[in-house]
């Protein structure tokens, strides 16, 4: 069983568009099938595509969250000159959001007054969907912790793989290269990283290369909007090349790709002979890349 | 080194939020001016909300729930507008992730490179007891200490920096050390300040950077000065950390079913957080822009403008150029947000 990881840095650059359709292309052609994990709980949109059927739903608990109780709060100040979060108000309240649960305002009251209880921080699924199973989750507004939700999704997905003998979990990640980012990426057997020509694109696609790296993880990209600014893109094969990063394929500035997300398909399923015969070239590449067994002959 | 990041902005927005939620209430809050004022009624109205918006600590968050739909671009093209009139807005790039902004100002470049640290515990094993005590093993909420062969171990990488270690040890073996987590710098472009900060790779957590951007741009804004803070995608710590302590959010989306889904979830951290906020549409004839309007209709939200898909504005955005000042229709669409915007600020303030 492989684990390929969707990332891109930037936001936008096509991530879940590429899933979903590599997600069509796995289910039709791997013989043990393919596990989905939406790893950007932060904004979650894989199932927009996929519609799954929720089968099993669990409530995410991590870490503490601090609450005062002002019948014993003194008002001494101890909690608020002590939190390094601010996450204490001048009249002794806790702004949840910016509470880390450590506990140093419970260590350090003289009275007793704040209490350490468990955090509920979102909602976590195992879903059913016309590609294979998928776990996916939501995380509470404002809420901490996405690292820890993403490898609750993580474990889940490569649970279910094992269990069902897929070939492949394939996790569709978030933007940026931070603690999500990061719990998305650990164990993975390789990264594909989306992008699309451009300035900020470029930039950000150096920075989650640096982390590909950083954790060892070999890498392959995708060009998505090609065509938007052929000096862009002309820069970032450049970069590609002075990298080593193997370039999966290119995808056009289509409209297509908005067109399918209207009617929550795939580009795969809604074009196939144009975008989705791009996708499948990409999905091809992948394949050979990551040595995934269980891939049928096609025609 | 530098202290630990007790920047932040404290949060005095209660009661601006209150007056927004009642101006957002009637029909019409947020509507810049009449679409048909002249240029002379728009100069003179501009000069009007110069001298009333209390400026001094106006902060104004360009936020999104999904990545990609067009926030930096926005901030940037505001910042600049805002800086033709006069306004010395700063401009902080909260989005130490993935650092965009100052992409847009070329050929300035960033300079005053500043480290940030954040404190971990160094244990002195002299003065330690070791197995036999284990407090601050046991006290640690992120596992960031390890009992290991007699000895207690810090893994700085999984440390929050509260300090509880130190607090709850009885023989005083907890020191301070630090780790690197990444640095802030600056730069100028023709009335524009920019204060951005880019993380350490590998380094997980960015609040604490985010906390150190924004304490810099406190710093850089003259006292009537603008402070612009464009966000991080989602919904989670880097953003709730950048929204902290901003008066007014605009929200920037797109016509897309992912767009205005994750439109959704940034609307409502904006209630969670209680503050007053503000749509533009980008890229609004991509897909169905009935959808954005309709969704500002159903959550009550002013949709301040709508910008166009076009070929010339994606290229000129991927160029890292400014809308604002190569397509003279976005100038003007640039110049007429900024109206909006400070109009619903002041209706905020």
């Amino acid at each position: 069983m492989k684990t390929l990881v969707v990332l891109s840095g930037k936001g936008g650059a096509g991530k879940t568009s590429v899933t979903a359709a590599l997600a069509a292309a796995a289910a039709r052609d791997l013989s043990g099938g393919v596990v989905l994990a939406d790893c950007d709980v932060d904004a979650a949109d894989l199932h927009l595509v996929t519609a799954p059927e929720v089968r099993r739903e669990e409530v995410f608990i991590q870490g503490e969250l601090a609450s005062i109780d002002p019948d014993l709060c003194t008002q001494c100040g101890e909690c608020l000159e002590h939190c390094r979060f601010h996450a204490v108000t001048e009249d002794f309240s806790i702004r949840e959001e910016h509470c880390e649960g450590c506990g140093v305002c419970e260590a350090v009251c003289p009275s007793g007054a704040v209490r350490m209880e468990p955090r509920r921080c979102g909602r976590w699924f195992v879903s059913d969907t016309r590609f294979g199973p998928m776990v996916h989750a939501a995380l509470d507004i404002g809420a901490e912790n996405s690292g820890k939700l993403v490898t609750t999704v993580r474990k889940q997905a490569d649970r279910l793989a094992e269990e069902s003998g897929a070939d492949l979990v394939l996790v569709d990640g978030s933007p940026g290269i931070g603690c999500p980012v990061i719990a998305s990426l650990t164990g993975a057997s390789a990264v594909l990283l989306v992008t699309e020509p451009g300035v900020a694109a470029l930039h950000d696609l150096r920075r989650v290369m640096d982390l590909a790296d950083h954790f060892r993880i070999p890498a392959l990209a995708v060009c998505n909007k090609a065509g938007q600014s052929p000096a862009r893109e002309a820069e970032t094969e450049a970069y590609a090349e002075e990298r080593g990063l193997l370039v999966a394929g290119r995808l056009p500035n289509d409209a297509g790709f908005v067109r399918a997300q209207e009617r929550g398909l795939s580009v795969v399923e809604y074009d196939p002979e144009g975008l989705g015969a791009e996708l499948d070239e990409i999905w091809r590449n992948v394949t050979s890349q990551l040595q995934l067994r269980g891939v049928k002959q096609c025609g | 080194m530098d202290a630990p990041a007790r920047g932040g902005v404290p949060a005095d927005a209660e009661q601006a939020v209150d007056a927004a939620r009642d101006a957002a209430a009637e029909p019409g809050a947020g509507k810049a001016r009449p679409a048909d004022a002249g240029d002379a009624d728009r100069a003179a109205w501009d000069v009007a909300a110069r001298s009333r918006v209390r400026t001094t600590d106006m902060r104004l968050a360009l936020a999104s729930g999904k990545g990609g739909v067009g926030k930096t671009c926005v901030a940037v093209n505001l910042a600049r507008v805002l800086a033709d009139r006069g306004l010395r807005p700063v401009l902080a790039d909260c989005d130490v992730e993935e650092p965009n902004a100052h992409l847009f100002f070329g050929p300035a470049e960033l300079n005053r490179a500043r480290d940030h640290f954040v404190p971990v515990p160094e244990i002195d094993n002299e003065v330690c007891l070791g197995d036999a005590c284990r407090a601050c093993v046991n006290a640690c909420r992120f596992k960031a200490l390890l009992a290991m062969a007699g000895e207690i171990m810090p893994f700085p990488e999984l440390c929050h920096g509260c300090g509880l270690c130190g607090i709850v040890c009885p023989v005083g073996a907890v020191g301070s050390s630090s780790r690197h987590i990444g640095h802030t710098a600056e730069l100028e472009s023709e009335g524009v300040r920019l204060v951005s900060g880019e993380m350490r790779i590998g380094e997980a957590m960015a609040p604490p950077l985010i906390r150190e951007v924004k304490a810099r741009a406190l710093e850089a804004a003259d006292e009537d000065g603008l402070l612009l803070y464009d966000c991080p995608p989602g919904g989670s710590c880097p953003a709730v950390t950048s929204l902290d302590g901003a008066d007014f959010v605009l929200l920037v989306a797109e016509p897309t079913p992912f767009g205005v889904h994750d439109l959704g979830l940034a609307v409502d951290l904006l209630h969670h957080l209680e503050l007053p906020g503000a749509v533009v549409c980008n890229r609004a004839d991509m897909g169905d822009p009935e959808r954005v309007r309709r969704f500002c209709r159903e959550r009550g939200l002013p949709l301040l403008a709508e910008l166009p898909a076009t070929a010339r504005a994606a290229e000129v955005c991927a160029d890292g150029r400014l809308l604002a000042r190569e397509i003279p229709d976005f100038s003007e669409r640039f110049d007429d947000l900024a109206s909006a915007v400070l109009h619903s600020m002041e209706g905020a303030a």
